[in-house]
């Protein structure tokens, strides 16, 4: 954590400090190039060639994951994710936990409602031993009794702990109203009686039903370079099944009921979950609706609901929306928590700024503003390989083209006064906003 | 004002930090959650910019901005384009000198840190707990205190007590600027001077704070909550940080020993406790120890651990106090301090990739007492590490030496 070697330090101005060291480094300055590496055996990855640091980046996906997992059987999916890093090969749950920490090896999965995802980083001087067990992960993963057992204690000690998380419970919540029936209505964790259901079998099944070629994408980011990546995607990824098992997952209507449910819970702050229908990824308007929540609810500290709901009422720390695009629906989302005595006032002011956006839109100034914002903060984005790495597998995820990054921003300033006004009448729905309570909320009852 | 560089040209991006050499420790007894109210009401108006403007200006130009507060300093950040980082600086210059205190705004951001104090503390009887554990673990140091404050001091901080702590620590010559990112420090520095440079340095302050008188006793601390589900335990001991280390003495400098002993002991899947309590006797299902070096103040070593099901909270303790004892009987082995120096080192590496990560490890160190040279020369001075110094570090820390312990459970015993 500590250890950096490009460091200047001068005193100026005041000049109460010594003039301590100053070196400067002359590393030249470059953009993100994103390159198509098809491996030998016709894998493919997008990379990222940036030898800066000796360090590997690789993130991947494959789709599909909670919603598969079989009724009753919820939490299958993150189980297995826990699991892949818990033994595999030769090399039992302490011998291959210790080997990754041996080599500063980060290799970790996790398990989303739509794409069970893997990283893995490593110092370039342990690559061949970090893609080994990559693959030895992926391929071959023991799922021994103790570490299947022991996974299973920390999932369900999880479950409890977050039963009484007031933001967890309400997410949850929020989930199952929208969705009934549907598995984007079931918890990605489970339940502990369906954790409790998991057996061995069925961490095995996932393993070769799910991992496979064709449901998967890679993004590379650092000291590598293509024609060595291509011999290690084979190397890592060629012997998975070509073809994973066909996803029976529907579209998902969401229920905009226009409810409100209350969760009751002894806790001073209410926390506040809402959502309406939004918008996929892959629709033409995406990025109306995208500059439209951002001024509405979105990042930084200059939205509507972050002016009215705490900056003018000081009625919460946090606030704030965003559109969740998944596979099979779209919503427009928030969060908030309040006192329990101003739950009534919070929620009559976050449907007014609903109404007021729906009502009377933006002037040319706030788009201007906002668009400048989105456009401008974009590079933010690139400033480690990880999260370039994650970028570049989204990229591939959403079928964004791998010239995404050079069009991205035209995408955003092409959006026009009119674009975001009937945006904002056509999607904005305040009478129908889906709203659920946990807390104990003064004067806010649950729709009967 | 001392001003740190960090050159990184992989996006023309940078990182603007401002430092100040205050915390939460430093507010006057009753004033507990000055230094955080005030942090927040930064971002309100000066006597040249309007309330708001601030962050209004720096969404404009697509930057990204926040700020914290800790317990030994409070810090500013922008992340922008880095043409527009003399626009950065001179907005901070000016909300360093000529911070406009509204009565109105101080009450209505008063209510929103009250609910910031319920989501992060209040919500949660885990963090509840942790509180009081700082309150009995530091019986006379202000760490004892929250860095948001206790709620009934919150609610009572006025104007002037605000107005008081800006006055004595918001100025150049307690603070440290940190540029990360694309620039270099030919360019920095006129910049530096035109905006920086224009307010007038005042002097540095020393900060007397109260230390602690020796313990002689353990505390138990305890919590019984409904909400409860998944019961936990810890236990801390006083330890000393690298600051508070170099005070101690010639052989006492356990500082470097100590986050080696963490890493040995209770740092990931292949620990000793993990190993122990969690992997071969399923007492736990998670454990582990950890220890921060950072602190201006003195510092704490602590042991945690989750039961399993079924295992009473007694149990559990007498086998974590297993661990501790036979770790002072048989010592760390020469593999196990070679192994976790090893991957200390690649976490360095790492660190070396984000842009952010550099300014805070650097502001962060400087802004509580540290030099250039100590957060150079950590890895040597890790590498220097001896098994006899981890052992020698463990007997100071550990043996009979006075402790808190914590326990978090629900009212059904479990």
């Amino acid at each position: 954590m500590r250890f950096l070697k490009l460091i200047v330090i001068v005193s100026i101005v005041t000049g109460l400090w010594p003039c301590e060291e100053a070196q400067a480094n002359h590393k030249p300055g470059h953009m993100v190039n994103v390159v198509r590496v098809i491996s030998p055996g016709g894998i493919e990855a997008w990379l990222v060639s940036d030898h800066l640091n000796p360090i590997i980046n690789m993130r991947f996906a494959f789709r599909g994951a909670a919603t598969l997992d079989p009724e009753g059987k919820e939490g299958l999916a993150n189980m297995v994710s826990g699991l892949l890093d818990e033994g595999s090969g030769d090399l039992d749950s302490q011998a291959f936990q210790r080997r990754l920490e041996d080599l500063s090896i980060v290799l970790r999965f996790d398990a989303g409602r739509d794409t069970f995802r893997g990283r893995l980083k490593t110092l370039s001087d342990n690559k061949d031993a970090a893609f080994a067990l990559l693959k030895s992960a992926i391929g071959s993963p023991r799922f021994d009794d103790e570490p299947v057992n022991r996974i299973r204690s920390q999932i369900l000690a999880g479950l409890r702990r977050s039963s009484q998380d007031p933001g967890t419970v309400a997410g949850l919540t929020l989930a199952a109203e929208l969705f009934p029936g549907h598995p984007y209505g079931r918890p990605v964790e489970g339940t502990p009686e369906s954790v409790k259901a998991i057996s061995g079998d069925d961490l095995k099944t996932f393993v070769h039903e799910r991992l496979a070629l064709d449901n998967l994408v890679i993004g590379v980011v650092g000291d590598i370079r293509p024609d060595e990546l291509g011999r290690r995607l084979d190397q890592v990824f060629l012997d998975l099944p070509a073809s994973s098992k066909a996803s029976n997952v529907k579209e998902a209507q969401p229920q905009i009921s226009g409810r409100t449910k209350v969760v009751k819970m002894a806790v001073p702050q209410s926390a506040i979950v809402f959502a309406q229908k939004g918008i996929k990824r892959d629709d033409p308007d995406f990025y109306k609706a995208y500059v439209l929540n951002h001024i509405l609810g979105g990042g930084g500290f200059t939205s509507r609901l972050y002016d009215e709901i705490r900056e003018k009422r000081g009625l919460a720390y946090s606030i704030g929306s965003y559109l969740y695009p998944t596979r099979h629906a779209g919503l427009l989302r928030g969060y908030g928590g309040t006192a329990n005595k101003r739950v009534g006032e919070t929620l009559k002011v976050l449907k007014s700024e609903w109404w007021r956006m729906a009502d009377k839109g933006v002037d040319g100034k706030t788009l201007k503003d906002a668009k400048t914002y989105l456009i401008g903060s974009y590079p933010l984005r690139f400033t480690s390989s990880g999260n370039i790495a994650a970028i570049l597998v989204s990229m591939q995820l959403e079928n964004l083209g791998i010239d995404f990054l050079d069009r991205r921003n035209s995408l955003v300033a092409g959006v026009s006064l009119n674009d975001v006004n009937a945006m904002a009448k056509r999607l904005l729905d305040p009478d129908n906003l889906v709203i659920v309570v946990v807390g104990s909320p003064e004067g806010v009852t649950s729709t009967p | 004002m001392q001003v740190v560089v960090i050159s990184n040209h992989r996006v023309p991006v940078v990182t603007h930090m401002v430092w100040y050499k205050a915390g939460s420790a430093d507010e006057l007894p009753g004033k507990s959650g000055a230094a955080h109210l005030l942090e927040h009401l930064m971002f309100k108006g000066t006597k040249n910019l309007p309330s708001g403007e601030f962050s209004k200006t720096v969404a404009r130009i697509g930057g990204s901005e926040n700020a914290f507060t800790s317990l030994d300093y409070t810090g500013y950040y922008q992340n922008v384009a880095v043409e527009h980082l003399e626009a950065m600086m001179t907005m901070e210059a000016d909300r360093m000198k000529n911070l406009v205190l509204d009565p109105k705004e101080v009450d209505t951001e008063r209510l929103v840190v009250l609910e910031e104090r319920s989501q992060r503390t209040d919500n949660n009887p885990g963090s509840v707990l942790r509180e009081h554990v700082r309150g009995a673990l530091f019986m006379n140091h202000p760490y004892r205190r929250p860095i948001i404050g206790w709620e009934h001091e919150i609610r009572a901080l006025s104007v002037d007590d605000l107005r008081a702590f800006y006055d004595k620590w918001y100025a150049p010559a307690n603070a440290i600027l940190v540029v990360a990112g694309d620039i270099t420090l030919e360019r920095l520095k006129p910049m530096a001077e035109r905006t920086y440079g224009k307010i007038p340095a005042s002097v540095p302050i020393q900060r007397g704070r109260p230390t602690e008188p020796p313990q002689k006793a353990s505390r138990r601390v305890m919590l019984k909550d409904a909400r409860v589900r998944q019961a936990s335990w810890s236990r801390s001991y006083l330890a000393p940080s690298r600051i508070t280390s170099i005070s101690e003495g010639a052989g006492k400098e356990h500082s470097y020993a100590l986050e080696v002993l963490s890493g040995v002991i209770g740092g990931g899947a292949t620990s000793q406790i993990y190993r122990s309590l969690v992997v071969e006797q399923k007492l736990a299902v998670s454990a582990g120890a950890g220890y921060g070096s950072g602190a201006l103040g003195p510092s704490r070593f602590s042991f945690y651990a989750s039961p399993t099901p079924g295992v009473s909270m007694d149990t559990l303790e007498k086998a974590m106090e297993g661990e501790i004892a036979t770790l002072l009987k048989d010592g760390v082995s020469a593999d196990e301090v070679a192994r976790v120096k090893k991957s200390m080192f690649a976490e360095a590496v790492y660190a070396r990739d984000s842009l952010s990560a550099g300014a805070q490890v650097l502001g962060s160190a400087l802004v509580s007492g540290k030099t250039i040279s100590d957060v150079e020369s950590w890895p040597h001075r890790i590498a220097d590490v001896t098994v006899e110094q981890v052992n020698a570090a463990a007997h100071a820390v550990l043996e009979n030496r006075p402790s808190v312990t914590a326990l978090l459970q629900g009212e059904d015993p479990q």
